[in-house]
């Protein structure tokens, strides 16, 4: 569907912001129509709260979910990878290894899950109401953050534990945390839409967070990948992501230079999810 | 254009009906797809499963007036309404919309039953477009409106149907769009809340705002709308002063609806011997349609077969309101003699024709029910919601006040009036 904002000469118009807008089938790409992005902003926080207010409605245990959930994956790593497996952890304590690397994957994993299901979960309001549809993957991903932010406190309590200092690199983090995000809402754009047309997603997307899981360095340290398959590594942008972590948090190797390969890889994943989402767009009240 | 607030162009819209194959379809049916004709992108030819739910469709609408729209169910209203809202993409064609387009399809859309009335209010202005600010400053009215202050800070899912339905129209209502667009909406709630529907539109459209109303309530139609387009099969068939055109949709009866066939697998084998075919609703002129004008006379047709003679069989008809309530309960062979001549009836092709004298029923919709039993013996058939329809009241005695009357009936009364 495309969009157009006449030039102001037709401002003969009274009062507020009155457009006109052309309704007409779109063909090829056509443009990605952020404007209408904007125009909805508010409707992007109220989105995102709701998704936050609603996650934990009609739970025992309530918001300590965003805490337990990385928290006993750590324990089970520690006993299972750290003691039995005496899996390296580059000289840090493997329960703070595990869990700095844990806090970004469970960001990315639950904003991956819940943008993946956003559109068939909200498709009454896809059949009912024009709004910019994007809104429903992106406010998923925006959600993940009050979690992470929560679980965030716990690190800081075992680092207190543990005796490490943050380094002064902990600036950096905040970056690490936007390629997370950026990675999660570039992959949910593809499997949002796709699931709107495939629900073969629902069930790919288990099996995918699980390998995708196993490809990124959370219960093992990058230094175990061989020197050959670095590069091909770097291709997860989450490597990079949990790398770039334990670096800024707990000191350790800084990212190498294929850092620059997961960034890449991210952005391509997001530049065209938004052109495939956009693609999908148009069909998605006719086939959800 | 400088004028128009919509304006339509050629507007069409083709669906693919047939198997569920269309409608999900596996990535594995798209990639055989894609390997047939790996390099062929041209347009696409009609198909056989291929539906055009609206073709050709053109108009305008002058910004600050009141169109209504008329048609069957499946004429494709909604769809030309899902279009206008920007819910759905047309194949072809083009419209022009001047400024912010409020629909009332669906009230409630986006409501999250785990939140609150307050929270839900601005939850569901800001899908409908609202700013916080606009919200803010409304939002006592649209409690005030659906009459819900004393639950606003309770989840809604724990609001009763109507509550739920009054906040809903409520958020909706306070909009505030430059076009309007309203489907049906009269069809639920109670007299006083679709009383105050109505002059809320009426409200709308004297701010000189453009609306555009839905409905199958003709005596609606009639009240606020001057001119109306009736949409038939997909096409825009007319378009003239909301009475011409009331009166033209009440009068052709061009739709197959009003009668229902049953499928074999509707019928349960138990049913043997009696076999039910059809029913259908008739007016006056003998064509099967799906409103009722209630002050002529209608008949109700049931055609069935059967295959042995049935001692005692009576066929008959329940009539529900859309609200569940009971009308009344009709047999066949309600009359003792009936019963007697036909105590056992012979095998053969029926139909048993029952006739609804004008001045009974009020406006709204109605749902028939069928039952062919033998009393105390066998129920050999049941369907309890076989037919819906619609009973409009135009003409009806009292009609000269535009409010609703309560109840299902709307007699035409004898009354005398003496000086004593």
């Amino acid at each position: 569907m495309s969009i157009t904002t006449p030039e102001p000469n037709q401002m003969a118009v009274p009062a507020h912001e009155v457009r006109t807008v052309v309704i007409k089938p779109s063909k090829g790409m056509g443009s990605l129509n952020l404007g209408d992005l904007w125009t909805y902003r508010e409707l992007i926080g109220f989105m995102t709260w709701r998704d936050v207010i609603v996650r934990y409605k009609q739970t025992f245990l309530g918001v300590a979910w965003a805490i337990l959930r990385p928290f006993l994956s750590m324990v089970v790593f520690t006993i299972f990878f750290g003691n039995l497996a005496q899996v390296p952890s580059d000289g840090i304590p493997y329960p703070i290894f595990s869990y700095t690397a844990l806090l970004p994957w469970e960001l990315f994993s639950k904003a991956l899950s819940d943008a993946s299901r956003s559109l068939v979960q909200n498709s009454n309001m896809i059949t009912k109401i024009f709004f910019p549809r994007m809104i429903l993957p992106l406010a998923s991903v925006i959600a993940g953050l009050v979690d992470f932010a929560i679980a965030f406190v716990v690190l800081i309590g075992m680092m207190m534990y543990y005796h490490i200092a943050p380094t002064s690199n902990t600036i950096y983090l905040p970056l690490f945390i936007l390629l997370a995000l950026i990675t999660s809402f570039g992959t949910g754009l593809w499997l949002s839409a796709a699931n709107v047309a495939y629900r073969d997603v629902n069930y790919v997307l288990p099996f995918l967070t699980q390998m995708w899981m196993f490809i990124t360095p959370i219960v093992y340290p990058t230094s175990m990948v061989p020197e050959q398959w670095q590069v091909i590594y770097s291709l997860n942008p989450m490597a990079g992501v949990v790398n770039g972590f334990r670096w800024a948090l707990l000191g350790t190797e800084p990212p190498a230079q294929t850092l620059w390969i997961s960034v890449g890889v991210a952005i391509i994943l997001f530049i065209s999810g938004l052109f495939y989402f956009k693609k999908m767009e148009r069909q998605f009240a006719d086939l959800v | 254009m400088a004028d128009f607030a919509i304006r339509v162009e050629n507007i069409g819209k083709r669906y693919q009906i047939g198997g569920t194959a269309v409608k999900y379809r596996t990535l594995r049916d798209s990639m055989s797809e894609s390997f047939k004709k790996p390099f062929q992108h041209t347009e696409r030819k009609d198909r056989e499963s291929d539906f055009w739910a609206l073709r050709g469709v053109s108009f305008d609408v002058k910004q600050g007036s009141v169109l209504g729209v008329i048609g069957r169910n499946g004429a494709g209203k909604s769809t030309l309404l899902k279009i206008l809202a920007r819910v759905t993409e047309p194949t072809e064609g083009s419209a022009h919309i001047k400024g912010r387009v409020g629909s009332l399809l669906e009230v409630g859309t986006g409501f999250h039953p785990e939140l609150t009335g307050r929270e839900n209010i601005y939850l569901n202005g800001a899908i409908l477009g609202m700013h916080r600010g606009e919200i803010t400053q409304k939002f006592d009215e649209i409690v005030a409106f659906a009459e819900v202050e004393q639950f606003i800070d309770t989840p809604v899912k724990r609001y009763s149907s109507g509550m739920y339905l009054r906040l809903a129209f409520a958020v909706a209502a306070h909009l505030e769009p430059e076009i309007l667009v309203v489907d049906e909406v009269l069809a639920v709630g109670d007299a006083e809340f679709q009383r105050k529907c109505l002059g809320k539109m009426g409200d709308v459209a004297r701010q000189g705002r453009t609306v555009m109303f839905v409905s199958h309530n003709m005596s609606a139609i009639l009240r606020l709308t001057e001119e109306s387009l009736v949409i038939q099969k997909g096409a825009l068939v007319m378009r003239a002063p909301s009475a011409e055109a009331v009166s033209y949709y009440l009068t052709s009866g061009f739709s197959q609806e009003g009668q229902k066939y049953w499928l074999e697998e509707d019928v349960p084998a138990d049913a043997a011997p009696f076999k039910p075919i059809a029913i259908r609703i008739l007016n006056s002129a003998c064509t099967v349609n799906e409103t009722m004008r209630s002050t002529e006379k209608n008949f109700v047709e049931i055609e069935y077969d059967l295959a042995q003679p049935i001692a005692g069989l009576r066929v008959g008809l329940y009539l529900n309101t859309s609200l569940g309530e009971v009308v009344f309960t009709s047999f066949d062979t309600d009359e003792p003699q009936k019963f007697e001549q036909l105590a056992t009836r012979p095998a053969g092709h029926y139909i048993s024709r029952c006739t609804i004298p004008g001045d009974i029923l009020n406006e709204g919709r109605y749902i028939l029910g069928v039952n062919a039993s033998s009393y105390r013996v066998k129920r050999y058939f049941q369907d309890e919601q076989a037919l819906t329809f619609s009973v409009d009241s135009t003409g009806a005695p009292g009609k000269q006040w535009p409010e609703p009357r309560l109840g299902p009936v709307r007699p035409r009364l004898d009354w005398s009036i003496e000086t004593v």
